[in-house]
């Protein structure tokens, strides 16, 4: 599988994934079963910063989402 | 004086504690005053006081939780805080914190403070936290439009990078070591700078299951407590003999050098008693003391370095020196505080520290593949057995390693482990051991 294949491999698994917008970094392992972590840790760092995928973080956790889905911190502060 | 009410707050001004209250309250004045031409709302230190204060009348946090923020390329370093009363506290709508990397061991020039005490007070909140409990330097409340801003002046002004957070390899820290201190077994600075310069990426980028904590203490002191703190904890030891100077001894027993550095001055103590206050303490009980020459065995030591410290001018640590390598301590989130546990019990800490960096990447992958999410190494350790963790970083059990039989950690010897095997007939087993 090439590059381009593996991003939209990601993007199409987030995207079916119903109710759920932010993931753990081994949720993306587990796209990619044969392949080392660091490889799919790379990979997932290169599409946030292509602006595919961005970062959430807890400050001790950070969980990783497609970009613009889910809760927005431009959004955070309207909702009830 | 600031402008809201604060009657819960002004509590916590009496007494003789230093109060962060008034400290908050003395910048909320400063900002009031200045003609710096602050970038985030000059009300912002008033409306934190006044937010801190509705938290302990209505008992409940009022910050959300997290956020998507940061600078761009960086998956840690910067922590989103968002108020959930941003119409009454419009100043505190955004406060995000950034932790900023400290230089080993913390040594700063007046200059470098200034500089950044001057940024902070045109782009943040002029509130600092020196340091977090992590090392770094935390600078507390800016918007969201300044963080990119900080960083830029940050990088190209200071020539200064943010920590880590998240699920990153936080701010390796260390001990002063060789700068100031002679119990320092190796150059904690050195290899805090290296592991920093390496591991840029697992420290900028979210890379393992939840946070990971290198931290060098120099001596088995352990100024930085990496034994409590740190995932994997580098503790300096030696292993050959402590230096004694005979001399020196008798002159402390004499009273012509004062013990502890004279640090217990306070009130009269008595006169120094080397036999209750050195030899009677040593944990191993590995020393002696004949009215005229110390002794000490120094197989059984385990380097408590109470004697060392006692006498310093007279003990002195050995001159072949390494550092112990622990692992997996923890803070109580799940089943308590844990310890790190000793894994290597001794390696010499020497540049390039390929050999240490080779133990770092294996168990770097092996967590990666079996922690679960926010799974700290030390509860993957005691989930799957020091064993595992033993054949992951390929060593071999070692008495050491343990503190008595049959108690921390176990250790199951396979077959293939023990010179010569076994043979064992299960039908014969089973008879006089039923399932």
């Amino acid at each position: 599988m090439g590059p381009e294949e593996d991003r939209q491999l990601i993007v199409d698994t987030l995207k079916k994934k119903k109710g759920k917008t932010k993931f753990y970094l081994k949720d993306f392992n587990k796209i990619f079963p044969d392949r080392k972590p660091r490889e799919v840790k790379k990979l997932v760092n290169k599409m946030v910063t292509e602006g595919i995928l961005e970062y959430w973080s807890s400050g001790s956790t950070t969980l990783i989402g497609l970009k613009g889905a889910g809760k927005q911190h431009d959004t955070e502060e309207k909702d009830e | 004086m600031t402008k809201r009410k604060t009657p819960m707050l002004d509590e916590l001004e009496k007494g003789s504690w230093p109060s962060f209250v008034s400290d908050m309250k003395q910048e909320a004045e400063a900002r009031e005053k200045t003609d710096v031409d602050l970038q985030t709302p000059r009300e912002c230190v008033d409306d934190l006081l006044g937010l801190l204060e509705l938290t302990y009348v209505d008992k409940v946090v009022h910050w959300k939780h997290g956020g998507i923020v940061g600078v761009f390329g960086y998956g840690g370093g910067v922590i989103g805080r968002y108020c959930d009363q941003p119409e009454e506290f419009p100043g505190v709508r955004d406060f995000h914190t950034m932790r900023v990397n400290q230089p080993s061991s913390k040594f700063y020039s007046s200059e470098y403070l200034r500089q950044v005490c001057e940024l902070w007070e045109r782009r943040g909140s002029g509130l600092t936290n020196m340091h977090g409990s992590t090392g770094d330097i935390i600078l507390l409340g800016t918007t969201t439009p300044q963080l990119e801003e900080v960083f830029w002046e940050l990088t190209h002004n200071l020539d200064q990078d943010l920590g880590g957070s998240g699920s990153n390899l936080r701010t390796p820290s260390c001990c002063i070591g060789k700068a100031r201190c002679e119990f320092a077994c190796y150059d904690t600075q050195a290899i805090c700078t290296e592991f920093t310069m390496e591991y840029q990426d697992e420290l900028h980028r979210p890379a393992f299951p939840y946070k990971f904590k290198f931290k060098f203490d120099g001596c088995p002191n352990g100024c930085v407590a990496a034994i409590a703190r740190a995932d994997m904890s580098i503790i300096g030891a030696w292993r050959d003999d402590i230096r004694i100077d005979q001399e020196a001894v008798n002159a402390y027993v004499g009273g012509e050098i004062k013990p502890n550095g004279g640090a217990h001055s306070g009130r009269d103590w008595g006169a120094f008693d080397i036999q209750k206050e050195v030899v009677d303490l040593c944990p191993t009980e590995c020393m002696s003391w004949d009215g005229k020459k110390l002794g000490i065995y120094n197989k059984e030591c385990n380097r408590c370095m109470h004697c060392i410290n006692v006498m310093p001018r007279a003990l002195r640590i050995g001159e072949d020196t390494g550092a112990s390598i622990l692992f997996g301590a923890k803070a109580p989130i799940l089943e308590g505080a844990q310890m790190s546990t000793l894994t290597i019990p001794f390696m010499k800490i020497e540049e390039p520290y390929e050999e240490l960096k080779d133990i770092v990447e294996k168990v770097w992958d092996y967590w990666s593949e079996e922690g679960k999410n926010r799974e700290r190494l030390g509860e993957l350790i005691q989930r799957e057995g020091f064993q595992k963790f033993l054949e992951v970083c390929e060593l071999d059990a070692d008495p050491r390693m343990i503190q008595e039989p049959r108690s921390n950690p176990y250790i199951f010897w396979k077959e293939e482990d023990v010179p010569g095997g076994w043979e064992r007939d299960i039908n014969e087993f089973r008879k006089k051991h039923q399932k």
